[in-house]
C-alpha cells in the first residue's frame, strides 16, 4: 500500500483551510453588494457575512435539542474535507461523495429537530441533492473520459481543454450550480439574506453559532464549488489557468444576474428541470462522447 | 472433503430434529448450538482452504488424494480418486427426492387452484429425471464440489449471518407465536425446520461444481422460500407464496434446459468445465452459440431468483413471511444465490468476451434497468419492508449489471457489494422486524420519534441504513467501484442509469434516515421488551458492519482480487481492485473518523434548550401549537413520496415492458446465431 | 465594539394594526431607504432576529404569539414599537379587546411613533435599537430600558410626530 503525502499536497490543504473561508467571505460579500447595486441599492459593506457570522458567534448559544449540533459540526468537519480533498488533487469521485455526505448532514440536522419547518427545508433540500447529484457524477465520468483520470491533479495539469469536448456537461453544471449556491430560482430549502422562504428552511431551527457554522461551511463550499469551474479549462498552461480564472468570476457574475433576474419555482418544475437538463445536455454529451472515443476523434 | 459434508450435513440434522421439537426451552439450545456449530465450521473451512487458491472435491474423504498441478501463475490443486460410484448413488437419492418434491407441487397446484406451478412442476422434473436415467449417468463427474475465494466469501456470508438470524429467529418467533389467534396452531418447528434446511441447500449451492447437485439445492432453496412466504396462510401469503413459486420455477425450468444442453452437446456436467470451455472458446476466438444459450439459460435462472424485473414481484410479495425470513431467504442470502451463479459466470458474460451480444447484454441491461426502476419505485413506499424490498432488487440489478459488464473490475464491485449488501440490509430487515412487534406497524411514518422510543435501535438503524449509501461506507465504495467499471467498459446506458439510480437511492435513504434522527418530544422508552437474542444478533450485525467496513482493503486483497485473478487468468485479462489503495485507505480514516464523532460530539450540548418554531404559538410541547384559527393543531410531519413522479405501479409496467423487450430480444438473436451456425455446418438443410 | 450593532437582524410582527405601518416598514428595504446598508435584514425567523420590530396594538388573541416569539429570541434583543398603536395602543387603547402597547406583554427598548410611522422614523428607531443591544452585550441591560422609555415616551402623541431633519441626521451619524 503506498500512499504519499508531497508538501505541496499539505500546503494546498492547510491553504484551503485558512484561505477558503476568507476567499469564500469575500465572495459573499461581493456578492450582496453586486446584488444591491443590480436592485438599485448601496448594499451592506463588503465585510458584511463576516460581521453576520461573528454577530452569530456572539449571541446566546440555544438549541432544540441536544442532537443537532452534532449534525451541524459533521456538516462542517465534512465540508472541510471535501475542499481539502479536491484541493490536494484527490480523486474526484472521492470529492463528490464527500461532498453529498456533508450535505446529507446538514439534512439530517433539519430532520432532528422535528420541527414543520426544517422537515420541509430538508425535504426540499433532498430533493434538490437528487435533481442535482446526476449532473454532478457526470461532470466527473466526463472528465474522465476527455482526461483519462479522476484524479483532480492530473485533469487539471495536463491533457486537451475539457470544456469544449463537454460542453453540455458544462452546461448543466451552471445549471446545477444556480443549486448549490442557493440562487434563485432554486433557493428552495434555505433562501439566502433577504429572502425568507419557508422561514429559512433547513436553519429554522439552528441559531448562534451553529448557524454561524452553516455559513462558514458555505463559505467553504462555494470556494469549491467554483474550483469545480477550474477544471473544464484547465490544461496545466498559464494561458488557460488565467482564462479558468476569469470564467469562474464571469461565471458567478452570471449567476448573480440569474439570481436577480428569475423568481423562486415551485419544487416540482426545479426536480424537473434540473432532470431534463441533464439528460438532454450530459446525457447526450457523455453518448456522443462516447462515440467520438469509439472512432478516436478526441 | 469432510468439512464441505459436514457444513451441508450438520443443518439437516439440526433442521430435522427441531421439526419434532415442540416447545420453546428446548429448541432455544439447539438453535444456539447449531448456529454456533455453523459459523464455526464455516470459518473452518475458509481457514482449511485459504492457503490453497481454488479447489476442486470429491464427497469423499477418505478415496481421496491430493495433486498438485501447476495451472499458470496459481497453483490448482485437484483431489483426485475413485468415489464414482458414492457420488452416483447420491445423484439417484436426489433425484427420488426431487420426484416426491415434484409430487408435492403438484398436488399443493391442484388443491390451491395454482395449475401453472403444477405445469412448471410437470415439466421440468420429469425432463431432468429422463436426462439423468438416460444420457446423465454415462457422464462421469470429477469433481462435485469446488472451494474458491468467492465461495469462500459466500460461505462466510451463509455461515455467520445465516446462523446469526436463525438465532434472531428464536426471540422474534417467541413474539410471533403469541400474535396468534385461539386455536390457531404454533407451527415453529415447521418455521425452524426450513430455515435451517435452507441453510444447508444454500452451502450445497455454493460449493457445488456438479451443477445437477446445484440445481438440485437450487430448487430446496426455492421451495425452502414457497413454505415460509406462505407460512402465516393468509390468502395474500398463499398468493404471494405461488408467485414466488412460479416465478423460481421458471427459472428452474431455464436451470434444467441449461443441463441438458450442457450434457447432450458437451458431454459434462460441471461447472467449472463450462467456465473452462468457455474460457478457450474465447482464446480460440470462436463463438460456440451452444455455450451462450447455456450461459444465458443459467444467466436467466439466476435473474429470477435475484429478483430482477420482471420477476420482482415475488420478492416483494415475499414481505408477507416472517421477518427472519426476509432477513435470510430475501436479502441477504437466497437472492444472492441468483447473482452467485451470474457473478460466477462474469467472465463469459463479458464484452471482451465473443459472447458479448447474447447472455451479458442480457443481465447487464437487465440490471441496470432494474436498478433504476426499483430505486424509483422505493422512493413511492412508506412501508419499511417494501422500502428494503425494492433497495434489494435494486441492488440485486446493479450487482446483475455490474457482473454483466463480466470486467474484472465490475466483478470486483459486484463481490464487494454482494457482502456489503448481506450484512448491512440483514441488519435492516431484523431492526425493522423488531420496531414492528414493539411498535405494531411497519410503516416508516409510525417510526416518528423512534430515537426517543428505541433509542438503541434507532442508532442501529441509522449505522444500517447509513451503511447503504453513505460515504464513506461500504456500499458507496462499491457503487463507485461500479461506476468506474461502467465508465471503463464504455457503457453509456449503466453510466447514465448508475447516476440517476444513485441519486434516487440518496433520497429514499435519507427521508428514512431523517424520521429516525428526529427527536419528538415526549416518547416513552419502550425498548426493555425487546428479547435478548435479537440484540444478541443485532449487535453482532452492527460489529460486523463496522469491522468490515474497517478492513475492506484487506478483504480485497486477501479474497476479491486472487478470486478474480484465478478467473481471469485463462482470458488474459489484467486485473486490479477498482479503486486504488490510497483512495481505500481514505475512506478507511473516514469511517474510523465518522465513528469517533459521535462519541465526541452527539447528546452533549451545553446550550440552552429551547421550543421550536411553529406555524402558530407552540403549546411548549413541541408537539401542539394554537392554529391561526385559535384551535389547537397537533404537529404531524411526512415524508415525501412523490408518487406523481415515481408511481410504483407505472415503473413495475415500464420495467415489465423493457425487461421483456430485452430477453426476447437476447433469446431470438441467439436462436437466429444458432440456426444460422447450424445451416454452415449441415449445409443448409435443418 | 460588539459585532451585533453591526448586522441586526429584523423580525416584524403585525399585532392588530390597520398594515400602515407594515408597508412602512417593508419600504424601509426599499432602494429608496435600503437598510441592508447598515447590515439589517428582515429575517422571518425569530431564532434569527436581534431586533424585534412590532407594529399594532396587543390584542387578546396574539398575547401569546407576541410573548413567544420575544421568548424565541436569543440574548442580546431588542423590542422596538413602531407606531402609535404598538407604543401605547393609540385610538384603539380604549377597545374592549385592546391590551395598550407592546409594553404591556413584554419589555420594549425603542418607541417609534407616528400614523403611520415613516420609514425614516422606523430606521431611526432601530438604530436607536442598535445603541441598546450594543448596552445589553456590554451588560448595562437595566439602564438602557430606562433611558430608552424616557426619551422616546415624551413625543407620544397622535399625528406628524417626527422632525424629519432630526432624523436625517441621525442617519448621517451612523
Amino acid at each position: 500500500m503506498e500512499f504519499n503525502i508531497t508538501p505541496v499536497m499539505i500546503v494546498s490543504a492547510l491553504a484551503y483551510l485558512v484561505l477558503g473561508p476568507v476567499v469564500g467571505c469575500l465572495i459573499a460579500g461581493i456578492d450582496r453588494k453586486i446584488t444591491a447595486r443590480m436592485q438599485g441599492r448601496f448594499g451592506p459593506p463588503i465585510l458584511q457575512p463576516f460581521y453576520d457570522v461573528r454577530k452569530l458567534l456572539e449571541k446566546e448559544p440555544v438549541t432544540v435539542n441536544n442532537g443537532q449540533d452534532f449534525f451541524v459540526m459533521a456538516m462542517l468537519i465534512f465540508m472541510i474535507i471535501t475542499g481539502c480533498l479536491f484541493f490536494i488533487g484527490e480523486n474526484l469521485l472521492l470529492v463528490i461523495f464527500t461532498l453529498t455526505t456533508a450535505a446529507i448532514f446538514l439534512v439530517l440536522a433539519a430532520y432532528s429537530s422535528n420541527s414543520p419547518y426544517s422537515q420541509l427545508g430538508a425535504e426540499r433540500e433532498l430533493l434538490q441533492m437528487m435533481a442535482y447529484e446526476p449532473a454532478v457524477l457526470l461532470i466527473a465520468v466526463g472528465l474522465y473520459m476527455v482526461k483519462g483520470s479522476f484524479n483532480v491533479s492530473d485533469i487539471i495539469s495536463g491533457g486537451p481543454i475539457a470544456v469544449l469536448p463537454l460542453l453540455g456537461i458544462f452546461i448543466s453544471y451552471i445549471f446545477v450550480l444556480t443549486m448549490k449556491l442557493r440562487k434563485s430560482p432554486f433557493d428552495l430549502s434555505m433562501s439566502h439574506h433577504p429572502h425568507q422562504e419557508l422561514v429559512k428552511g433547513v436553519t429554522t431551527e439552528i441559531s448562534g453559532r451553529s448557524l454561524a457554522a452553516i455559513e462558514v461551511s458555505h463559505w467553504y463550499e462555494n470556494v469549491f464549488l467554483l474550483g469545480f469551474i477550474f477544471l473544464f479549462f484547465a490544461n496545466g498552461s498559464i494561458l488557460w489557468g488565467v482564462i479558468g480564472i476569469v470564467a469562474i468570476l464571469l461565471l458567478y457574475f452570471l449567476e448573480i444576474l440569474i439570481d436577480n433576474g428569475y423568481a423562486r419555482v415551485k419544487w416540482q418544475l426545479a426536480f424537473k428541470w434540473c432532470w431534463k437538463i441533464t439528460l438532454i445536455c450530459s446525457g447526450v454529451n457523455v453518448i456522443v462522447l462516447y462515440f467520438l472515443k469509439m472512432y478516436n476523434l478526441v | 472433503m469432510g468439512t464441505i459434508s459436514f457444513l451441508i450435513l450438520f443443518p439437516l440434522i439440526i433442521a430435522l430434529i427441531l421439526l419434532f421439537v415442540k416447545s420453546d426451552k428446548t429448541r432455544k439450545p439447539i438453535v444456539i448450538i447449531g448456529a454456533a456449530v455453523i459459523a464455526i465450521f464455516s470459518i473452518i473451512l475458509v481457514a482449511e482452504n485459504f492457503s490453497k487458491g481454488s479447489l476442486f472435491f470429491f464427497p469423499h474423504e477418505g478415496t481421496t488424494e491430493l495433486l498438485s498441478l501447476g495451472f499458470g501463475d496459481s497453483k490448482l490443486s485437484l483431489i483426485k480418486g475413485d468415489a464414482g460410484l458414492a457420488s452416483e448413488i447420491l445423484s439417484y437419492a436426489m433425484i427420488a427426492i426431487e420426484a416426491v418434491l415434484c409430487l408435492l407441487i403438484v398436488v399443493l397446484g391442484i388443491k390451491y387452484k395454482k395449475y401453472l406451478a403444477s405445469i412448471l412442476a410437470i415439466i421440468q422434473t420429469p425432463l431432468l429425471i429422463y436426462f439423468e436415467v438416460t444420457k446423465g449417468h454415462e457422464i462421469s463427474i470429477e469433481n462435485n464440489f469446488y472451494i474458491d475465494k468467492f465461495s469462500m466469501i459466500m460461505v462466510l456470508i451463509i455461515g455467520i449471518i445465516g446462523s446469526l438470524i436463525t438465532v434472531y429467529a428464536l426471540g422474534y418467533m417467541k413474539d410471533f407465536a403469541h400474535h396468534l389467534k385461539e386455536g390457531e396452531k404454533d407451527r415453529n418447528p415447521l418455521f425452524f425446520f426450513l430455515m435451517f434446511l435452507f441453510l444447508a441447500a444454500m452451502f450445497g449451492i455454493v460449493l457445488s461444481n456438479n451443477i445437477v447437485w446445484m440445481y438440485f439445492f437450487w430448487e430446496i432453496t426455492t421451495l425452502c422460500s414457497f413454505f415460509l412466504i406462505g407460512f402465516t396462510k393468509t390468502q395474500e401469503a398463499i398468493n404471494n407464496s405461488f408467485r414466488a413459486l412460479i416465478m423460481n420455477l421458471l427459472g428452474g425450468l431455464a436451470f434444467c434446459i441449461a443441463i441438458l444442453f450442457m450434457g447432450n452437446y458437451f458431454d459434462f456436467l460441471e461447472f467449472s468445465a463450462l467456465l473452462d470451455m468457455g474460457a478457450q472458446g474465447v482464446a480460440a476466438g470462436q463463438a460456440n452459440p451452444v455455450i451462450a444459450l447455456v450461459v444465458a439459460l443459467l444467466a436467466f435462472a439466476g435473474l429470477t431468483k435475484a429478483a430482477q424485473m420482471p420477476f420482482n414481484s415475488w420478492l416483494l410479495g415475499a414481505m408477507v413471511a416472517p421477518t427472519p425470513t426476509s432477513a435470510l431467504l430475501h436479502s441477504s442470502t437466497m437472492v444472492k444465490a441468483g447473482v452467485f451463479m451470474i457473478v460466477k459466470l462474469a467472465p463469459l458474460l463479458g464484452a471482451s468476451s465473443i459472447l458479448d451480444i447474447g447472455p451479458g447484454f442480457m443481465v447487464m441491461l437487465v440490471g441496470g434497468v432494474t436498478f433504476l426502476l426499483a430505486s424509483f419505485a422505493a422512493v413511492s413506499q412508506s412501508n419499511a419492508k417494501r422500502v428494503l424490498a425494492y433497495s434489494t432488487v435494486a441492488n440485486l440489478g446493479l450487482i446483475c449489471a455490474c457482473a454483466g459488464t463480466g470486467t474484472p473490475e465490475g466483478t470486483w464491485a459486484a463481490i464487494m457489494l454482494i457482502v456489503f449488501h448481506a450484512v448491512t440490509k440483514s441488519l435492516l430487515f431484523l431492526c425493522v422486524g423488531t420496531a414492528e412487534h414493539n411498535v405494531g406497524s411497519r410503516d416508516i411514518e409510525d417510526f416518528d420519534g423512534l430515537f426517543g422510543r428505541m433509542p438503541k435501535l434507532a442508532t442501529f438503524m441509522i449505522i444500517g441504513i447509513s451503511a447503504m449509501y453513505l460515504a464513506p461506507f461500504g456500499m458507496l465504495i462499491s457503487k463507485w467501484a461500479a461506476l468506474k467499471s461502467f465508465v471503463d467498459a464504455g457503457n453509456v446506458w449503466l453510466i447514465l442509469i448508475i447516476v440517476f439510480g444513485s441519486a434516487v437511492t440518496l433520497f429514499y435513504w435519507t427521508k428514512w434516515l431523517g424520521k429516525m434522527v428526529a427527536i419528538v418530544a415526549n416518547r416513552t422508552n419502550i425498548e426493555e421488551k425487546v428479547n435478548k437474542s435479537e440484540w444478541f444478533t443485532l449487535t453482532s450485525l452492527i460489529g460486523l458492519i463496522i469491522v468490515i467496513t474497517l478492513i475492506f482493503p484487506l478483504l480485497s486483497s486477501t479474497f476479491v482480487v486472487p478470486f478474480i485473478e484465478g478467473v481471469y487468468a485463462p482470458f488474459g485479462t489484467l486485473v486490479s481492485a477498482a479503486i486504488a489503495e490510497d483512495n481505500m485507505i481514505i475512506l478507511v480514516v473516514m469511517v474510523a473518523f465518522i465513528l469517533v464523532l459521535p462519541l465526541l460530539f452527539y447528546g452533549k450540548t451545553n446550550k440552552r434548550v429551547v421550543d421550536l418554531y411553529m406555524a402558530g404559538v407552540n403549546k411548549g410541547d413541541n408537539l401542539t401549537f394554537i392554529g391561526s384559527m385559535g384551535q389547537e393543531e397537533e404537529v404531524r410531519l411526512r415524508n415525501w413520496y412523490m408518487d406523481d413522479v415515481f408511481n410504483e405501479k407505472r415503473v413495475n409496467r415500464i420495467g415489465l415492458i423493457v425487461t421483456c423487450v430485452i430477453f426476447t430480444l437476447t433469446f431470438s438473436y441467439m436462436l437466429g446465431m444458432g440456426i444460422t451456425l447450424y445451416k454452415m455446418i449441415t449445409g443448409g438443410a435443418l | 465594539m460588539a459585532y451585533v450593532t453591526k448586522s441586526p437582524w429584523v423580525i416584524h410582527y403585525d399585532g392588530s394594526s390597520c398594515n400602515g405601518c407594515d408597508i412602512e416598514v417593508l419600504a424601509c428595504l426599499t432602494p429608496m431607504y435600503d437598510v441592508e446598508r447598515f447590515g439589517i435584514i428582515n429575517t422571518g425567523n425569530p431564532k434569527h432576529a436581534d431586533v424585534f420590530l412590532v407594529t399594532g396594538s396587543v390584542n387578546e388573541q396574539n398575547i401569546p404569539v407576541i410573548k413567544q416569539i420575544y421568548e424565541q429570541m436569543p440574548e442580546p434583543k431588542v423590542v422596538v414599537a413602531v407606531g402609535i398603536c404598538a407604543t401605547s395602543g393609540g385610538v384603539f387603547k380604549d377597545c374592549y379587546n385592546t391590551m395598550g402597547g407592546i409594553d404591556t406583554v413584554i419589555p420594549v427598548d425603542v418607541y417609534v411613533p407616528g400614523c403611520a410611522a415613516r420609514p425614516e422614523a422606523i430606521i431611526d428607531g432601530v438604530v436607536k435599537g442598535l445603541g441598546v443591544l450594543g448596552e445589553k452585550k456590554a451588560g448595562n441591560y437595566k439602564a438602557a430600558v430606562v433611558q430608552a422609555d424616557e426619551e422616546e415616551v415624551e413625543v407620544q402623541s397622535f399625528g406628524e410626530t417626527t422632525d424629519d431633519t432630526a432624523v436625517a441626521t441621525d442617519k448621517e451619524e451612523v
